[in-house]
């Protein structure tokens, strides 16, 4: 009857775990969102866990729609208190937030994010304009007489005969990612933007427009890596011809391995990127839900260090990560916000 | 055949024609064999080819490069009131041990001057090295005030470029060439060194790689898998000797029967979904709780564990069932008293192997929050944790080089995990399996 009494133990230690587990205040800030904003997320709560008394916040890498998703899920408790997001929160996931009773969100923006096109080291710097890029990747391209047709350029050379002769091979992001969205939306948009018959259309036919110019090329030329950057880092060495996208970051820690390529002549570097020189840059939001404030312990302390001088500071520990911070006035400005507690509404969107 | 005994038997198995016949047999025989031989060698190759680069790669994230500094805790760099006589010193985070560390290396090299090469110069140390000489003073309030000579760990930037230094010129480095001056001078004088890195086993996660450990994702596979024990075994047991022993054989169990055999060849994510749904959406369990990952990996370990369990008692002879029902024993005595025990090496094996495979699981826990960056050791089932193959996942995509060796360091402690509990099972049920 041992064995017996060994299994009634053992169900009653689970049942205790069960009924304990459902009752619990949290003590602890929950971070979902981007995983490009989770590295620099990340270094922030354990900053702020070693420095404070506070427990050291649990960060998740759900992706910028994922972690709205979760945030706008409803005020209570058991949600997230902060959402990290490599773009603005869209209108949509506002009215989302609003419908389940989530309104006092305050967005506070941590810096800005360079798109890295690199290359391995072992290959010689390239040069180009975000119309090239376009011309390069995008699955339909204009022709002289105005019809589109599928992208025909197999190399470089045949987008422009200053480019090297080297087969047209980008390793990037999948379509979940957000940076796949913002290089879309500023690298291929952008050099879409430069054909005066397609910036017409945006008036004219927006669906169109867009169609046009966030569609990337399902030929082989651009190749959906993984959300795994080290990955493509690692791709791009064992093939020198090919390009790569990724976040600044991710250069930054491998400069020994690949080099930047430049965009419309600007050098990808920490400068450009943060006086807005080089054209593919996007800023780095986080949002907190104000209902949470007071309930969980350290929110506002914990965005108090995030948006200090020490994390995103021209010198802040954060810049050393690969964080571009927002000129010095942006950042005041922010600090200012986050104090008086500035809420997201709808018409403070688009 | 009739026809064969017709013939001279002699001449037949003597003839051109067998022994040709033969020899394609044999030919055939041996190539078979060299096939299986080069499958085999095949598989050993790639084996060895991984573990050779895991090991190449992951005994090096026990050790961590550090560097000897004459250390001076004085209160006033500190900014730490001095305490009276009798009193002792109230030791705050706040207190400024960066600045410690930064007078220390300045001492040391006078020659770095301006703000950019003292930041060149403290670059050398890591991020986290305040941090633990915070913790070396908090242990021992005593140093307040005294000069001692202590290890401290490098910038991961450092640990590299001691790896690749042979003579690389310094193009390939992310270090500076003032800072490889200062390292050299520092190596000539015997004060850099690679040194055993015991927080590699006890602490949590960190962004900075000499600081990280799977301290943190240790304790919180094994709080999963506790839970996971003790929810799959007894249920997973009481179900399959329900099904063996008991159940009558009709459509109802035969329908029983097929659903648990497809269940255990679901894909893992969808336990996880069904983990997320249920008990974080309908019982309102915490994110990221072992307790959550341990029932989700239950579900998953469950159909395993009942599939071994009846063949295991499937498997007991029926005699031994007759014998006892013939000396009185009830049908649960049977079961409890001579079924089970026989049956109990069978399900103790399919078990461990359910639970091995448990553990090297990350898709179910994404869905449920356990995929997360947590710095604090988890202490009880519902403390916020990850596991080790989540770990692994972490460190892998992280920028820093660093982390290279520390995921390579994880895969071993897990394969090292792994191999104990298959050899368990194998040891298991070497040592009770009975044969009849």
């Amino acid at each position: 009857m041992t064995r017996f009494r060994q299994t009634t133990a053992m169900l009653a230690i689970a049942a205790t775990a069960l009924l304990a587990s459902t009752a619990s205040a949290r003590d602890q800030i929950r971070i979902v969102g981007s995983s490009t904003v989770y590295p620099f997320s990340t270094v922030v709560a354990e900053e702020f866990g070693r420095s404070t008394s506070f427990k050291t916040p649990i960060v998740e890498s759900t992706g910028t729609g994922g972690g709205l998703k979760l945030f706008c899920a409803g005020p209570g408790i058991e949600t997230p208190d902060i959402a990290n997001a490599s773009r603005r929160i869209k209108s949509s996931e506002i009215e989302l937030c609003e419908k389940n009773g989530v309104s006092k969100i305050t967005e506070v923006k941590l810096g800005y994010d360079g798109i890295a096109i690199a290359r391995s080291k072992e290959s010689d710097s390239i040069n180009l304009s975000l119309k090239q890029i376009f011309l390069g990747l995008a699955r339909e391209v204009p022709t002289p007489s105005g019809d589109f047709v599928a992208n025909p350029n197999i190399t470089w050379k045949d987008v422009d005969p200053s480019l090297p002769d080297v087969k047209i091979e980008v390793l990037g992001p999948p379509p979940t990612s957000g940076t796949r969205d913002a290089f879309n939306e500023l690298a291929l948009e952008g050099g879409c933007k430069t054909f005066p018959a397609i910036a017409a259309l945006k008036n004219t036919d927006k669906t169109a427009y867009k169609r046009i110019c966030h569609s990337i090329r399902e030929d082989g030329g651009y190749v959906e890596a993984g959300e795994n950057d080290n990955l493509i880092v690692q791709k791009l060495v064992a093939n020198p011809s090919a390009l790569g996208i990724f976040g600044y970051s991710f250069l930054d820690q491998n400069r020994d391995r690949i080099r930047g390529s430049l965009v419309n002549g600007v050098e990808p570097d920490f400068d450009n990127i943060a006086s807005g020189k080089y054209p593919v840059s996007r800023p780095l939001f986080f949002y907190v839900k104000g209902e949470h404030i007071g309930k969980v312990p350290g929110i506002s302390e914990y965005v108090r260090e995030f948006v200090g001088e020490k994390a995103v500071g021209d010198y802040g520990y954060l810049a050393d990560r690969g964080l571009i911070p927002a000129p010095s006035d942006e950042r005041k400005q922010i600090r200012a916000d986050v104090e008086t507690g500035k809420v997201v509404t709808l018409a403070a969107e688009n | 055949m009739r026809n064969c005994a017709m013939v001279d038997p002699k001449s037949h198995w003597q003839s051109q024609r067998f022994k040709s016949r033969l020899r394609r047999r044999n030919r055939f025989e041996r190539q078979f064999r060299y096939l299986g031989i080069a499958a085999i060698a095949l598989a050993g190759l790639s084996l060895s080819v991984l573990l050779v680069s895991v090991l190449a790669n992951g005994l090096g994230a026990t050790y961590r490069t550090e560097i000897a500094l004459d250390i001076e805790f004085d209160p006033e760099i500190l900014g730490i009131e001095v305490p009276g006589a009798g009193e002792t010193a109230e030791i705050t985070a706040s207190a400024d041990f960066r600045a410690v560390l930064r007078t220390s290396l300045m001492q040391r090299f006078p020659d770095a001057e301006g703000r950019s090469e003292v930041r060149e110069l403290v670059a050398l140390l890591s991020r986290g090295a305040a941090a633990e000489l915070a913790d070396r003073l908090v242990e021992d309030p005593a140093l307040l005030g005294q000069r001692i000579e202590a290890w401290i760990p490098a910038s991961d930037d450092v640990n590299f470029w001691l790896k690749s230094e042979a003579g690389d010129s310094g193009s390939n480095s992310r270090l500076s060439e003032r800072q490889v001056a200062w390292i050299e001078a520092l190596a000539a004088d015997d004060r850099v060194a690679r040194r055993f890195n015991g927080r590699f086993f006890s602490s949590g996660d960190s962004r900075e790689p000499e600081l990280a450990g799977i301290g943190g994702a240790l304790i919180g596979s094994a709080l999963t898998l506790l839970v996971t024990l003790a929810v799959s075994f007894p249920l997973g047991v009481a179900a399959a000797v329900y099904l063996e022993e008991f159940a009558p054989d009709n459509r109802w169990t035969r329908q029983l029967e097929i659903n648990i055999n497809n269940l255990a060849a679901v894909p893992s994510i969808v336990f996880g979904l069904l983990g997320l749904a249920v008990f974080l959406g309908l019982f309102g369990m915490p994110r990221s709780a072992p307790v959550v990952g341990g029932l989700t990996l239950a579900l998953m370990t469950l159909p395993v564990i009942i599939i071994a369990s009846r063949a295991s008692i499937a498997a007991v002879p029926f005699w031994i069932r007759e014998s006892a029902r013939g000396l009185g024993a009830s049908p649960v005595q049977v079961v409890a008293h001579q079924v089970l025990p026989i049956a109990m090496p069978g399900i103790v094996t399919g078990t461990l192997l359910g639970l091995a495979r448990a553990m090297g699981e990350t898709a179910p826990l994404l869905m449920i929050g356990m995929v997360a960056f947590i710095v604090d050791v988890p202490t009880n089932f519902t403390d916020a944790a990850s596991a080790l193959p989540v770990q692994i996942f972490l460190w892998a995509d992280s920028p820093e080089r660093g982390f290279v060796e520390k995921v390579s360091g994880a895969i071993l402690v897990l394969l090292a995990l792994l191999g104990i509990l298959n050899g368990a099972a194998i040891l298991l049920r070497q040592k009770f399996e009975q044969h009849w």
